[in-house]
């Protein structure tokens, strides 16, 4: 089952990229001239993002390397006693939904740390593996099409996050 | 919204680095968040590129039209504001799916594509609208098949099953889309008794 799933993951690019283009030249879409079209498009959308990504940068890295990010890790040690969320799994809980590449860092230390096959590690990969950067998301996407407003989008998608961090704990608990 | 978190990172970063005397950490993270965002937007002009280019054959060719065709009926009952046959739903399900098989850096572009198509059907375009919500909050719930990046590290860190956490990840992603799903309508409801437009 997981090798067939893996192979699938492996395959998934090459071939959704053989049927674009397949299908392309039996619709006789003149390809190329078609890709560089949409290619160019493509940059023009980067550009648009370009800000975005130095603004969201500066708050994440300001945050992460004045120790900021540590002491409210500190913060939060209170309510996740409270809600039975095991200390260590903490600082993954907040820096993931901030920044993808501090997260991966976190990971790898901590499973260093506490070893793969532990419970605490198991619940790190599986957190880590369940959850996504949702500040850096909803501010790229957003940022893209030139969304202010984004209503409760942020409380939803918290909410979800919250639901990955409880469910992670829980199911590594309750399957060994 | 965005606006208080964004100046709240910095403002609390900064003061922070005052008091326990990191001044000089907070400069360099300045400094280095500005290359950050510059060697990120390169990195992300590339498959940006690529993808929008594929998506345009795709288009073009009547693929997008088809993969709408066959998958309306999974997102009727969500996204409720997509015209029938309108390639928004094509560009959503493409873009789930690459978020599901965990590719990674094809998923930022065709999220983008899928957010610039919902645009098209918006009538206030500084204001998100409910499916653009939807589809934030299920991108953000990240359903996925193989997280390929935490298997390789689980493996680096000397891991004896490494991909034993796969139904694990499942089962936790599973319960977060739903619970994001369910959220949205809870939110969405309460938004309109508070004020029905």
């Amino acid at each position: 089952m997981t090798i067939i799933m893996s192979w699938l993951s492996k395959a998934a690019i090459p071939g959704l990229i053989i049927i674009i283009l397949i299908f392309g030249i039996i619709k006789k879409v003149p390809v190329f001239d078609t890709f560089l079209e949409g290619a160019r498009e493509g940059l023009e959308t980067t550009i648009r993002i370009f800000p975005v990504l130095v603004g969201i940068m500066l708050g994440i890295e300001i945050l992460s390397k004045s120790g900021a990010l540590d002491m409210i890790v500190l913060l939060f040690r209170p309510l996740a006693n409270f809600i039975k969320i095991p200390e260590e799994i903490l600082p993954m809980a907040i820096i993931r939904p901030i920044s993808g590449s501090a997260s991966l860092g976190l990971l790898s230390k901590q499973l260093k740390e506490y070893g793969p096959d532990s419970l605490i590690g198991r619940t790190l990969s599986v957190l880590m593996g369940s959850t996504e950067t949702i500040f850096y998301t909803i501010t790229v996407y957003y940022g893209a099409i030139g969304v202010k407003k984004t209503r409760y989008t942020l409380w939803v998608a918290l909410i979800a996050g919250l639901a990955g961090l409880i469910s992670a704990v829980v199911v590594c608990r309750i399957l060994q | 919204m965005l606006n208080y978190i964004w100046v709240g990172m910095i403002l609390v970063g900064v003061l922070w680095g005052l008091v326990t005397g990191r001044m000089e950490q907070v400069t360099e993270a300045v400094i280095s968040s500005s290359e950050e965002g510059v060697k990120l937007t390169i990195l992300l002009a590339g498959v940006m590129c690529l993808w929008s280019g594929l998506m345009k054959i795709a288009q073009k060719s009547g693929l997008v039209n088809a993969i709408t065709k066959a998958s309306r009926d999974i997102f009727k009952g969500l996204f409720t504001d997509i015209p029938e046959n309108h390639p928004a739903i094509g560009a959503i399900v493409l873009s789930f799916a690459a978020n599901f098989l965990g590719l990674g850096n094809a998923a930022t572009p065709l999220g983008i594509k899928a957010m610039e198509s919902l645009q098209t059907l918006n009538d206030k375009k500084d204001t998100a609208t409910d499916d653009m919500i939807l589809f934030m909050v299920i991108n953000a719930s990240c359903l996925q098949l193989i997280p390929t990046n935490v298997i390789a590290l689980r493996d680096a860190a000397g891991s004896k099953d490494a991909a034993g956490i796969l139904p694990h990840v499942w089962i936790s992603s599973l319960i977060s889309t739903v619970a994001a799903i369910l959220f949205y309508f809870i939110f969405k409801s309460f938004e309109k008794r508070r004020d029905p437009a």
